[in-house]
């Protein structure tokens, strides 16, 4: 078990390795010279020497590389072209409202999705399911801005039951926090739910057909028990991955929530970033939530044997 | 005890001491096969909803000048942000553009890049899968290197991508494709992987079959399903994402109409005229549904084992 | 329609015109077209066919575990004269792993993985016993010795990916008899076994059987198996029952064709070392399609005597001989000629 739990851990270096050599590429993959681009169009000479020397372009590539690596374990992910704070400071001072967000939308999603999803499978081929096959379908297509300014349009402006836009510091209440964060949370978990209750339903229909379920049956174990013990727990592993996987759609998601509800989050920094051409910012926070999304999903890897036996280490 | 009795309907006596069983009744109504064409849609509703609004919406980007539009891009600052109307049927924006003709145009650039998108990703991906699925020394560094950029959520490695260009649809199709391509190859991979151990194949590699022989007699065939299904879906996604690259103001340059675009430069009005934001919105969401359908209905029809499970 | 009626009093189940169809795509597949027959209390009732001639499907149909839709049950299953079709799911449920059990063919899958041994027979135990779960635990314990695991108290606690295939099959049997059941279904309780491990488990439910003096339902296609436990035999084939006798006079005197058929396909000990007879005869032919009405005797496409009265008029089922009753137009009689 240990020794797995090492392996595994170790495994995830490579990945991140990659990760982090792609991120750091990405500006030299892009055609033309990078300064020329991030100093944009109306930049003086002066402008793009300037960005040159602060992105280090003039040195070899591999001994940037090196250089950029090693301030990257020293905790040092670079300095904003536009406000010359180090990316480390940005982040902090915009992380909190992400991560609520991101927190709040987990739990309401995981919380609406499953059962969804094991109520369709239970209730196959009726009403119950098609509508929310339906629903699944719908929360794949319609992007997460939409639903953002519908529930804003109806929730606030018309209805007036909930903030329209902005954050509230956990530290100024629960209530306050949460309020704000309710209608970005259902917006940047639409999909995600999509996503959820879809895989649970598809296990669950896998699950139900298996043998051990009809001996549940012959017991005179009662449909609730065999539904959320008797499958659900069987079905948890696959779940459980697409939840962690799907981490990707909140990150990225996330962004765009975050302009629609006026959050000040990684979200809003990333895109003041793209306007500006701030690169170091965009590359800090591709880096940031790549890593958190690795490290989630080795967690999730990590917690299989809570849910299946079977699985040996 | 063994009385004779008749058999029902025919009113011919039997043969003295044969008993007849009695028939039994039907419990259930009985079914009929659903046959040919209509048949296939009425098993399919998905593929002929999705089907028929994705035909829709090619004909709206490709007749776009003809269905009463006007300059999709003609300023009239007197005519800001007009409600709808019969003159405007979706009233104009802030500079007094109609919206009416920029959805409509608007539909060119999202299926440009979805149809583009879907493509050059599974072209791309198809090559990577296989070249990783047949040649063990490079399947471990590809798949790192997958695995690499699979690790990195796809919107932000567009958008990362994005900040290093200059906006344009190019290069919004460059952008999205690169964060697609890893979740094609590790489909191509899966398959070939999966083919290989099939005996018919491995039997065809014992008996001398070259490689290219057997990517075309057996690889490629059986890849074909899932990897339609597996485009239908980028595409769907590519759309989503272009919408949300523009929106943020790192996708198609303003200059061009589309939904993104629309609905970015909507933003700022959308408490006091909601409608700028919303027909692209429905636009967008119709047509994605309508392409997310059509995969569905193509994953169910193309692999019945898939079919009752997602 | 005569059928050997109960001894004394009612039966313990009778199973009365027992229709099972299901909807599927292209027709409605007729599983099990009107089935009749009963159980005694403490008697072993075997139920004999070919796969796809029904006999599963009957048994899931007594436990009303066939799925609705897209399967419909129709006729009566009466379980001590209460008829099991017209009983509420919670009454049901009450019923099923109380009164009437149920073991599976598959013991390698029909454990559930995620589920200690001990919590899967106590389970039973708390929901129609209301046991405390530690009482539910130490009865379980007790099953387990009963159905000869050693080290019960270990194995209690275990998942079972870490029993054997006979193991397992043990666990199952324990789970169907913690509650003491009045009838116990056994659907082809053995065929996933080893030889070995086959006759231990016969041994083992033969055991049990006059210890807790439930009835059995032994759904098999194996004679040999039959031959070993059974009192009584059913006989099916595609959704009908085609003959009834006591084990005795079936095995000496099928009335069927379909019954001698699947007699002269069993291999008889010995056989081989004589030389002669050594081929086993078979019955060429598969089993119908239950989607299209078969107008004659179901059996006439493979029947080597078939007529065409055969494949016009379907037999109804005869008393041939006292107790002993057989669809077939040209079965002999008691007292009459052989054919």
């Amino acid at each position: 078990m240990f020794a797995y739990v090492v392996r595994r851990v170790l495994a995830t270096i490579p990945v991140m390795a990659v990760v982090a050599l792609f991120v750091f590429s990405l500006l030299y993959i892009a055609p033309g010279d990078p300064a020329a681009v991030i100093a944009g169009d109306q930049a003086t000479p002066a402008d793009v020497e300037r960005i040159r020397a602060s992105l280090g372009l003039d040195r070899p590539y591999l001994v940037r590389f090196g250089a950029w690596v090693w301030d990257i374990l020293r905790g040092d992910l670079g300095t904003s072209i536009f406000t010359n704070l180090p990316v480390s400071t940005m982040i902090a001072q915009r992380i909190e409202p992400t991560l609520s967000l991101m927190i709040v939308t987990l739990l309401l999603a995981v919380s609406v999705a499953v059962p969804m999803g094991v109520v369709a499978a239970w209730k196959q081929g009726t009403l119950v399911d098609r509508a929310v096959m339906a629903f699944a379908v719908l929360g794949f297509s319609v992007p997460v801005f939409v639903v953002g300014y519908l529930l804003a349009y109806f929730f606030a402006l018309e209805w007036d039951l909930l903030p329209v836009q902005g954050y509230t510091p956990f530290s100024r209440g629960f209530w306050p926090w949460l309020e704000n964060l309710i209608l970005p949370a259902i917006a940047l978990g639409t999909v995600y739910i999509a996503l959820i209750a879809r895989i649970t339903r598809a296990t669950m229909l896998e699950v139900l057909q298996q043998d051990y379920i009809r001996t549940a049956k012959a017991k005179g174990v009662g449909q609730r028990a065999i539904l959320f013990l008797h499958a659900l727990k069987n079905a948890a592993v696959p779940i459980v991955t697409v939840i962690g996987i799907g981490i990707a759609l909140l990150i990225g998601g996330a962004v765009v929530t975050e302009s629609v509800f006026a959050i000040p989050g990684l979200g809003r920094l990333t895109v003041d970033a793209i306007l500006r051409r701030d690169y170091p910012v965009i590359q800090g926070v591709v880096l940031l939530f790549s890593f958190v999304y690795v490290l989630v999903n080795l967690a999730i890897d990590l917690l299989y044997t809570l849910f299946d036996p079977r699985i040996r280490y | 005890m063994s009385t004779a009795t008749l058999s029902p309907g025919a009113g011919v006596a039997l043969p003295a001491g044969v008993n007849a069983a009695a028939p039994m009744p039907d419990i259930m109504p009985p079914v009929k096969p659903k046959k040919g064409f209509i048949g296939f849609l009425r098993r399919n509703p998905t593929i002929a909803i999705g089907g028929f609004l994705v035909l829709l919406m090619v004909c709206v980007a490709v007749f776009a000048p003809f269905l009463w539009t006007k300059d999709p891009t003609a300023l009239a600052p007197a005519l800001r942000t007009r409600e709808p109307s019969a003159q405007w049927w979706f009233g104009t924006d802030m500079l007094g553009r109609d919206v009416y003709s920029r959805v409509l145009y608007g539909t060119r650039v999202s299926l440009t890049v979805g149809f583009s998108v879907a493509i050059c990703a599974s072209l791309i991906g198809l090559v990577i899968g296989l070249t990783s699925g047949f040649i063990r020394v490079a399947d471990a560094i590809i798949m790192r290197i997958m695995d690499g950029m699979m690790s990195i959520p796809s919107i932000l490695l567009a958008i990362a991508l994005m900040a290093l260009t200059r906006g344009s649809v190019g290069n919004v199709i460059l952008a999205i494709t690169i964060a697609e391509i890893p979740r094609v190859s590790r489909l191509v991979r899966g398959v070939v992987l999966s083919l290989r151990e099939q005996p018919y194949v491995d039997a065809a590699v014992a008996a001398g079959t070259r490689t290219p022989m057997i990517i075309i007699r057996h690889i490629l065939p059986n890849t074909l399903a899932p990897l339609t299904v597996q485009a239908t879906y980028i595409c769907a996604s590519a759309m989503i994402t272009e919408a949300i690259l523009s929106f943020i103001g790192a996708g198609t340059p303003p200059i061009i109409p589309s939904w993104g675009n629309i609905m970015a430069e909507g933003r700022a009005l959308w408490q006091v005229k909601p409608y700028i934001v919303f027909f692209p919105a429905v636009f967008l969401s119709i047509t994605v549904l309508a392409v997310n359908l059509l995969g569905d209905g193509l994953r169910d029809a193309l692999d019945p084992r898939m079919a009752k499970r997602l | 329609m005569a059928l050997p009626g109960p001894q004394d009093g009612q039966p313990l189940l009778s199973v009365e015109n027992l229709q099972t169809h299901f909807r599927t795509p292209d027709g409605v597949n007729r599983a099990v077209d009107g089935v009749s027959f009963h159980v005694n209390a403490g008697e072993t009732l075997a139920i004999v066919g070919e796969s796809g001639c029904g006999k599963s499907v009957t048994a899931m149909s007594i436990l009303r575990l066939i799925p609705e839709p897209p399967g419909k049950i129709a006729g009566a299953i009466r379980l001590n004269g209460k008829n099991l079709l017209e009983c509420s799911d919670r009454e049901m449920r009450q019923i099923r792993g109380n009164d009437i059990s149920m073991i599976f063919q598959e013991p390698m899958t029909s454990l559930n993985p995620v589920l200690t041994v001990g919590r899967q027979i106590g389970e039973t135990l708390r929901l129609h016993q209301g046991m405390s779960a530690k009482q539910a635990e130490d009865r379980a314990v007790e099953m387990l010795n009963l159905v000869g695991i050693p080290e019960a108290k270990r194995r209690v606690r275990e998942y079972p990916h870490q029993l054997s295939g006979g193991m397992r099959q043990r666990v199952m049997i324990a789970i169907a008899l913690a509650c003491n059941p009045k009838l116990l279904i056994a659907d082809e309780p053995t065929t996933a076994l080893d030889v070995t491990i086959q006759a231990q488990i016969l041994e083992l439910m033969r055991d049990l059987k006059h210890r807790v003096g439930a009835a059995i339902v032994l759904i098999t296609h194996d004679l040999g198996v039959v031959a070993e436990v059974a009192e009584r035999v059913v006989v099916m084939y595609a959704g009908k029952k085609v003959e009834e006798a006591a084990i005795g006079p079936l095995f000496r005197s099928p009335r069927h064709p379909y019954t001698q058929g699947l007699l002269g396909s069993m291999p008889k000990l010995g056989s081989s070392l004589t030389g002669h007879e050594t081929r086993l005869a078979e019955i060429p032919g598969l089993v119908p399609s239950l989607k299209a009405k078969i107008p004659g005797c179901v059996f006439a496409s493979r029947c080597p005597h078939a007529t065409d009265l055969c494949r016009a008029v379907a037999p109804a089922l005869e008393e041939k001989a006292p107790g002993h009753v057989a669809a077939c137009h040209y079965a002999p009689r008691e007292g009459a000629m052989a054919a």
